[in-house]
């Protein structure tokens, strides 16, 4: 049942394909090595415990190809607010399988990949394609993408249920060297979904026309497509001993009529030759869709009507801290080089107009606390080079 | 909007022709220049006169600089006796780095060591590992930008011929 | 929205026009002038599906998605 949890878009780079040929070109890039990713992580907050692996493999097939698989699953307890409001606890799993292929061609590396994401009630699937490129001496990296997915949205206890949602994802990015201590980013993806976009068993509430103290609930209805646009601009600064400082700003803007700001900052610290330590903190703010609404007057007023906490006005503050350990030349036997890596976030999300239902005590429609909460995620990775 | 991103990607691919090839067939007179070596003393390229040099560019993090040496260090082994050298030119600005990666990755043949660079824009380096064969008259032959698997047999190739001249 | 993509487009443009130049200015960082790129800490992903994770919890909580990531900088080799 995943009230919050989607099968996820896996599509990071978009390309638009049949832009290979680049004859004559020096060869400027290098594939990704082999290795193993390991992976456990853990989300602890809001109700919901959310935890499980992630494993990677990567292996060369040549000296021009690299191929990668990825296991990796979400098992879900939960009992966040939306689900307790209208629903009881649940125990879920979602697992997801990614298959992977790298190809260096002079210049450019070609990636493309199919993930499927599958639990009990959602089903999806993505294909990604994408073309890196590296210009200018090696000072500058352009990146396309382009990613096609389509899932099937289903219902616990309603077997006949099953409506369609497709996704495209077009990206294009572009990093740049600007000094010997300093790079710039910039990225654009553009992320358009068609067809049931809404969640089969939240509801919104509406103000009871019988009792103006109580709320009835009907289903959410969704608009049937979204279009988003993002813009990101990242840069990158090297601090004479051996750290760096980044910031990052994004802007989000879609068809719901959600505008978003994030906003990061972080500090990367080398202590020696094996340790590092990080930080980061960042700040994200949206507004509401324009068809949200945490009370609704009366039954159907209006075409489109969604009281899901992710299209509301909230803000979120994320602290992070991390220390990272790493053994180049290993002397262990066959293994190049092990990074570990023990990665903690805290994160806070305040909500200014979803309400929590579920407070005890007398509150009139509307008139119920702010919702807020926060969580703990937790990351633990092992990656070994071979 | 799809499409004007398109034609600019074609436009910015098609655009920008690098003048450089992945390996190169020439014949100049390679740059004199003296360098500190591991061993202690100051090693000159024109004392290598009468021999094949392979000359390398290498630095401590620079991932295939990695996977190329060890099959340099076969080369070397295998060639030596026949009038051949390997002179690796180390960019490292520290030179604690190349000593700390050569302790894990040992070499037989002589390392230089250049932290300001002045023989890497003598040479105008424009890849990470950049490598040049110098025939016995002191003049460059073959140019090498990068490292790829497989380059280690087109290195065998011109040596022998080199050595053969 | 229409702005931030005529936004979006033209700073892309004027990316691609300095790259596609590179006949007339030469790059002005020698790939051995490369080190502190190269340095892990300068990686701007350096704990592999650790931070495509991380992308995954906010784009669960959150309505923005997407321009997460890059590739480029490190040692420029090859």
């Amino acid at each position: 049942m995943a009230v919050t949890e989607r099968g996820c878009p896996r599509l990071t780079w978009l390309v638009l394909p049949a832009l290979l040929v680049v004859a004559g070109q020096l060869s400027a890039a290098t594939l990704p090595v082999d290795n193993v990713d390991v992976l456990y992580h853990r989300y602890d907050g809001g109700g919901m415990v959310i935890d499980g692996p992630s494993v990677l493999v990567r292996k060369s097939a040549g000296s021009q190809v690299s191929v990668s698989g990825q296991y990796y699953v979400d098992s879900v307890s939960a009992a966040s607010v939306d689900v307790l409001a209208t629903a009881s606890p649940y125990q879920e799993e979602r697992t997801e399988y990614t298959f992977g292929v790298d190809y260096l061609h002079e210049d450019s590396i070609l990636s493309l990949g199919f993930t499927n994401s599958s639990e009990n009630d959602y089903e999806a699937n993505t294909v990604y394609f994408s073309v890196s490129q590296e210009f200018f001496g090696g000072m500058s990296t352009v990146t396309m993408g382009y990613a096609s997915g389509w899932d099937e949205v289903g219902r616990v206890g309603n077997d006949s249920f099953s409506e369609d949602a497709d996704r495209r994802n077009y990206q294009l990015g572009l990093s740049q060297v600007v000094t010997r201590n300093s790079l710039v980013g910039l990225d654009l993806e553009v992320v358009t979904d068609e067809g049931f976009l809404q969640n089969p068993y939240r509801q919104n509430r509406y103000i009871d026309p019988n009792d103006s103290t109580a709320f009835l609930y009907q289903p959410e209805r969704y608009p049937e497509t979204r279009t988003s646009t993002s813009v990101a601009f990242r840069a990158l600064y090297y601090l004479p001993y051996r750290a760096s400082i980044r910031g990052e700003y994004r802007y989000f803007s879609d068809t719901w009529g959600i505008d978003a700001h994030t906003i990061e900052l972080g500090y990367v610290h080398g202590l020696n030759e094996h340790w590092t330590l990080e930080g980061s903190i960042r700040y994200y703010s949206q507004s509401e869709a324009d068809f949200y609404s945490d009370l609704f007057p009366f039954e159907n007023s209006q075409t489109h009507l969604a009281r899901d906490k992710e299209l509301s006005s909230l803000s979120g503050t994320t602290l992070a801290a991390g220390a990272v350990y790493e053994w180049k030349q290993t002397s262990l036997p066959g293994i190049d080089r092990l990074q570990f890596s023990l990665l903690l976030d805290w994160l806070n999300f305040d909500y200014d107009n979803f309400r929590d239902v579920t407070v005890a005590g007398d509150f009139l429609p509307g008139e119920e606390p702010l919702y807020s909460f926060d969580a703990l995620v937790t990351r633990a990775s092992l990656i070994l080079e071979y | 909007m799809s499409a004007t991103i398109k034609s600019l990607a074609v436009a910015g691919i098609l655009a920008c022709t690098s003048p450089l090839a992945g390996a190169e067939a020439i014949n100049v007179p390679a740059p004199d220049f003296t360098l500190e070596s591991r061993s202690g003393e100051n090693l000159r390229l024109e004392d290598h006169r009468g021999e094949v040099v392979m000359l390398n560019f290498w630095a401590s993090w620079c991932g295939p600089c990695r996977q190329e040496m060890p099959l340099m260090d076969e080369l070397y082994s295998q060639y030596k006796d026949l009038g051949f050298t390997i002179l690796a030119v180390n960019v490292d600005e520290n030179r604690e780095e190349a000593h700390r990666f050569l302790d894990k990755v040992p070499v037989n043949y002589p390392i230089l060591y250049d932290p300001e660079s002045s023989v890497s824009e003598l040479y105008e380096v424009q890849a990470m590992p950049t490598t040049v064969m110098i025939d016995r008259d002191g003049n460059a032959r073959y140019l090498h930008y990068g490292y790829q698997p497989g380059y280690e047999d087109d290195y065998e190739q011109q040596i022998r011929e080199l050595v053969r001249e | 929205m229409r702005i931030l993509s005529i936004f979006a487009v033209s700073a892309l443009l004027i990316s691609l026009a300095t790259v596609s130049g590179c006949s007339s200015v030469k790059p002005w960082v020698k790939p051995y002038e490369r080190d502190k790129l190269a340095d892990p800490v300068m990686s701007l992903s350096r704990h592999g599906k650790a931070d495509s994770y991380m992308h995954h919890v906010y784009q669960a909580r959150e309505s923005a998605r997407g321009a997460e990531g890059g590739s480029g900088g490190g040692c420029g080799c090859n």
